[in-house]
């Protein structure tokens, strides 16, 4: 079954103050169309990648905007830069300057 | 008397510096070159027919500049009057120095500053038919030439509308001065032949002597003084302009001719910055022609122009911003009158930049055989965003009674232009391994695509050892073979070139070929290679979606001019940015094909005659 992120997530806490902002802070910086998008999930439901493998970029934002860039590591790896997410995005969030952003973040960060 | 004096100085010197700047220079280049360009380069010297034709590109672009009278024509009399006027002065000025001196190797000042040194020589005015006469009728003419495209650089740096050109380039501080002295040179010249020739009462030309007999009866000082003063002014501003050339936009002159032999010798730009980028840099005369066209202005971004990209390359420093703020739409490669590959240059650029993160495709991996088929047809992503097409293209293809492979059905890889594009060549490079594996399994012969991306990356990255074919050459060989029956509606549509069809793989006329065999065609202001972009483009990262819909706009206004009721194109992305913004439909050719192709079951007449039998039945 294809997963669209809609589905009920595993309880977990999460304490916001304890988390690394740094990265979604740096994207709002450079890519502030990140602020625009509603979850809508349309980039996800197109994307190339996700096609083959669990990879959504709707759980990739709700990471950034918690802060848990463990997880985002291996997840930004699949992304195959083909730019329909940003053709399809509703609210006009600039996606591919966003992921590639998102990778040099975390290639700094390291 | 001695053909020498103080003043030859600041000339001389300044020549010495340039001769060995320059020759520095080529030499780097020339030793930097692959083993294989140095071959290639050296094949010009055993063919004397290639290097000939060299020879009369470096005359008429070099000299005559076609390519600016092309573009307009006081653009193209203004800089042949500079560099055409002045080589045809040095050489001319070179054969009558030898008459003056009688010998064949005179310094190298000594023609230059001729008419200070043959002064004291009375050749009667006006003497037309002697050689001496002659050549001093060539040479005022040929200045005068110079002087007045020196009056069109001045009144273009005020109106340059004139010159078809709205924005010019903005000078750095070694141009200004490089400019100014070469601004001056021509000007000092005439006054200081004149001078001499109204001090001493001949020896001047139809232009210089009776300017020179006017002035120096208005001078309240000796002439003689000011006459040597002008010389000093004349060689100085030759000695300065000299030395700033390697270090100003001037350095194209030399650079040019160099780069006309390499490209003459096939060599040809490289995924890196080679020897022949820079060659290509330095050969940059910041005309600036690359600006107007630059659909950039339109987003509002007016510092990003391929000849700033160019100068920050040249100053060995571009912000990223810059090398990144580019549609890599190709227009100005195709205007720029050196023939720089702009667009190559870019992408070595952003190459540098840093690859970014690696990425993890192993996922892409299957164990499935995949079928085999003689034709495969892949559709690209960008097609899985504009299903119509896929429906029209599928549609086709079983309408001709092919058997196919569509080849990303179900499972759509990128083809890794997208990535190269962003500068990241070893992820792309692992995606093309991906998908080349798949293409070879299937034992294709011909592989068709939708989409203008996928098809540029696979004729010029993947090495396939297969026809490829963008859907509008598909579908023209199947209307040529009469594979598929036509019924034209023949609606009035204008076509919009892609960029990675047309000027990306210059593929111009198959689709307007298709559309002219079912569709009543209308010309556009500008298209084919000088075709804008829709503003989809997937070459920049760092533009807003605000700044992209008024590239869109611009580019829909100037198409929908002439009233067409379609906007046909040839690329899923051209089609899915306009269709956002068009008061028109928007159709992929492919469309208008299949619309165009005669369904039997469905079609009117069809429709009516079962009406008709069911009718009868009823009675």
């Amino acid at each position: 079954m294809k997963n669209f992120g809609y589905t009920i997530q595993r309880d977990q806490s999460i304490d916001i103050d304890q988390n690394d902002r740094r990265i979604v802070n740096y994207l709002l910086s450079l890519e502030p169309s990140f602020n625009l998008c509603l979850g809508c999930g349309s980039c996800t439901g197109t994307c190339t990648a996700g096609h083959f493998v669990d990879f959504n970029i709707r759980r990739v934002h709700t990471l950034l905007r918690r802060g848990e860039s463990k997880q985002l590591k291996t997840e930004m790896k699949k992304c195959m830069f083909c730019g329909k997410c940003q053709l399809v995005c509703p609210r006009g969030v600039n996606l591919r300057n966003l992921i590639i952003t998102i990778q040099r973040a975390i290639e700094q960060i390291g | 008397m001695i053909n020498f004096n103080l003043f030859v100085l600041p000339f001389f010197l300044g020549l010495i510096y340039v001769l060995v700047a320059v020759g520095k220079s080529w030499y780097h280049w020339i030793k930097a070159l692959t083993p294989i360009d140095k071959v290639k380069l050296s094949t010009l010297i055993r063919h004397p027919k290639q290097a000939l034709s060299a020879l009369k590109e470096v005359f008429l672009e070099s000299l005559v500049h076609r390519k600016m009278w092309k573009r307009n024509p006081l653009l193209g009399y203004m800089h042949m009057s500079f560099a055409l006027g002045w080589f045809l002065l040095i050489v001319c000025g070179n054969i009558e120095s030898r008459f003056y001196s009688g010998v064949h190797v005179n310094a190298p000042y000594y023609p230059i500053f001729l008419k200070f040194f043959i002064h004291d020589r009375l050749v009667i005015f006006f003497e037309v038919f002697s050689v001496p006469g002659f050549f001093r009728f060539l040479m005022d003419f040929l200045l005068l030439y110079i002087l007045s495209g020196l009056v069109l650089a001045l009144l273009k740096r005020q109106y340059s509308n004139f010159f078809g050109m709205k924005r010019t380039s903005r000078f750095q501080f070694t141009d200004r001065v490089a400019m100014t002295c070469l601004w001056l040179i021509f000007p000092l010249r005439l006054l200081a032949e004149s001078f001499t020739a109204g001090h001493y009462g001949s020896g001047g030309g139809f232009l210089t002597q009776p300017l020179g007999d006017f002035l120096v009866q208005l001078l309240p000082v000796p002439s003689e003084f000011v006459a040597y003063a002008m010389w000093w002014g004349y060689s100085l501003s030759l000695g300065i302009f000299f030395v700033m050339l390697p270090y100003s936009r001037y350095m194209h002159i030399p650079t040019e001719v160099l780069l006309i032999f390499f490209r003459h010798a096939g060599i040809q730009p490289k995924k890196w910055y080679s020897s022949f980028s820079d060659t290509e840099v330095q050969s940059c005369s910041r005309c600036g022609v690359c600006i107007d066209i630059c659909q950039m202005n339109t987003a509002g971004i007016h510092n990003a122009q391929t000849v700033y990209f160019i100068q920050g390359v040249r100053d060995r420093y571009v912000p990223e911003e810059i090398t990144q703020k580019c549609l890599v739409c190709g227009r100005c490669q195709e205007i720029c009158p050196v023939g720089i590959n702009t667009d190559s240059l870019r992408l070595i650029k952003r190459r540098e930049l840093g690859s970014g993160q690696s990425t993890d495709f192993s996922y892409l991996k299957s164990d499935d055989k995949p079928k085999t088929a003689q034709i495969v047809y892949f559709s690209g992503c960008m097609t899985h965003l504009t299903p119509s097409i896929i429906r029209a293209m599928t549609g086709i293809l079983e309408n001709a009674g092919i058997s196919y492979l569509h080849l990303d059905k179900d499972r759509s890889i990128c083809c890794g232009r997208p990535l190269m594009i962003a500068g990241k060549d070893r992820q792309a490079n692992e995606l093309i391994e991906i998908n080349k594996q798949i293409i070879h399994e299937t034992r294709a012969t011909l592989l068709v695509t939708s989409c203008p991306i996928c098809y540029r990356v696979f004729r010029e990255e993947y090495n396939l050892p297969i026809r490829i074919q963008h859907h509008s050459q598909f579908i023209l060989d199947l209307i040529k073979t009469g594979k598929i029956p036509l019924q034209g509606q023949f609606k009035k549509v204008v076509y919009h070139d892609p960029c990675d069809l047309g000027r990306g793989t210059k593929t111009y006329e198959a689709p307007r070929e298709v559309l002219s065999k079912v569709t009543d065609l209308l010309p556009v202001k500008q298209e084919a290679n000088n075709a804008l972009c829709c503003g989809g483009s997937l070459g920049i990262l760092n533009v807003t979606q605000q700044q992209r819909a008024m590239i869109t706009k611009e580019a829909l206004d100037i198409l929908l001019e002439n009233k067409p009721e379609i906007l046909a194109t040839a690329c899923p992305l051209c089609k899915k940015t306009f269709a956002t913004h068009a008061s028109i439909p928007v159709m992929d050719i492919a469309e208008l094909v299949y619309q165009s192709i005669p369904k039997p079951s469905y079609s009117a007449s069809a429709q009516s005659h079962q009406a008709k039998s069911y009718a009868n039945e009823l009675i």
